[in-house]
């Protein structure tokens, strides 16, 4: 059971996709501009993800190999335009601020990672559980980057209003820079440093530089 | 037809402010000729396939496009992610082999990088953006080589910088990934200077 749960575990901060694997970042800036977007864009990926092992790893033995990418590919986008039709049908607002970035889900290298990695080579329930752990993973980043960026930059969470922007007499300057694409890049930058300052396992080693300075490290 | 030209590159670059294809643009930047030959192959790929699934799109799959069968009300769109990346890896095989037969030293070049385009999510994106937007066919062949432009200008600086701080003594946790993106966050707030810049 714990070499079970380990699955979960180890990819929230020790094998995080987006900080270590570097897996699946395109969409996690795009999003994040308010924490709603964030939360659903998790959900979606996290559910694609799951069922993508589940279903991948069911018929692992019967993919011949030299067309196993082109299977993948098919069986994630076919996941993922359900999951787009859905967001259309019920939540029709969120998905038209998502735009096209439900669809990268296709093209999301961490989805097809974990199957190339983990599902095509592990049985069913460990594979969900992967995808599971993966997918929690990438919603812990985003959901940090969210909140980040859209308390700073509205003052608000989930858009209930935590500080109330001077404009409406309360004391909060709102920062329109967070609202706009470099900020993402510095967040996750300065959330790597973090990640990495207590973590000391993760740095990375430098390929070039003084022998002094190479031995210190 | 200049503006799209003009904001496609910059105001609107794919890696630096829709976030495109950055896992790639992370990995594939250590060396500046690498990055050039990605570059152009994301050109190349870009503006043949834009216009390609905007063919496919209004020919085959937008509401109405099968009443000449007799079929006004089939609505195919929920088709179209499936279809386009049938079509980008179809078209990124055929231009491998035609460069391989026609090019060998510029399919040397590129090495792994094409195929590895099919699962480029600005590639994907480029052709969805065109959708969501309805662009007609002359506009997605300026966007596609547009995006692709900038796509490669985005990359080639990103290089062109990293390898300048190659040697630089930086605090432990920055090393590699952090100052990859802290890099990349200055050059997109430097493109972020152009908005509102047209010929």
């Amino acid at each position: 059971m714990t070499s079970l749960m380990k699955h979960i575990s180890s990819p929230l901060i020790n094998n995080n996709p987006i900080t270590l694997q570097i897996l699946g970042i395109c969409s996690a800036l795009a999003v994040t501009t308010s924490l709603t977007t964030a939360v659903t864009m998790s959900l979606a990926l996290t559910v694609v993800l799951c069922l993508s092992s589940a279903v991948i790893s069911l018929i692992r033995r019967h993919i011949p190999s030299v067309i196993r990418l082109i299977v993948q590919i098919t069986i994630i986008a076919s996941l993922v335009i359900v999951i787009d039709e859905i967001l259309q049908a019920y939540a029709f607002e969120i998905s038209r601020q998502l735009s096209i970035f439900v669809g990268l889900i296709v093209t999301n290298c961490l989805v097809l990672g974990r199957a190339e990695a983990f599902a095509m080579r592990n049985p069913v329930l460990p594979s969900i559980l992967d995808g599971l752990g993966n997918g929690l993973g990438y919603s812990l980043i985003l959901i940090i980057v969210g909140s980040v960026r859209e308390l700073l930059g509205k003052g608000t969470l989930l858009n209930y209003t935590v500080f109330t922007p001077v404009a409406d007499g309360g004391w909060f300057e709102p920062l329109g820079l967070m609202q706009l694409a470099p900020s993402a890049f510095f967040i996750l930058g300065l959330l790597v440093w973090l990640v990495r300052s207590i973590w000391t396992q993760q740095v990375d080693v430098p390929k070039f530089g003084l022998k002094a300075q190479r031995s210190r490290s | 037809m200049m503006d799209l030209l003009i904001a496609s590159i910059f105001q609107e670059n794919l890696a630096l402010s829709f976030f495109l294809g950055i896992c790639t643009f992370l990995a594939v930047s250590e060396r500046i000729e690498t990055a050039f030959g990605l570059g152009i192959a994301v050109i190349v790929v870009q503006t043949i396939t834009v216009p390609v699934n905007n063919l496919i799109y209004n020919g085959l799959l937008i509401e109405g496009a099968w009443a000449w069968l007799g079929l006004p009300d089939m609505d195919l769109t929920f088709l179209k992610l499936v279809a386009f990346i049938g079509l980008i890896a179809a078209m990124v095989q055929i231009l491998e082999m035609a460069l391989d037969r026609y090019a060998p030293a510029l399919y040397r070049a590129l090495g792994i990088f094409l195929p590895l385009l099919t699962v480029n999510c600005a590639i994907l994106g480029g052709s969805l953006f065109m959708v969501e937007r309805q662009y007609n066919f002359p506009d997605s062949v300026i966007y596609g080589f547009g995006s692709g432009a900038g796509w490669a200008l985005a990359i080639v600086t990103f290089a062109a910088i990293r390898e300048r701080l190659k040697y630089s003594d930086m605090p432990a946790g920055l090393r590699g990934l952090g100052n990859a993106f802290l890099v990349t966050g200055l050059i997109s707030l430097g493109f972020s200077a152009f908005a509102g810049a047209g010929l």
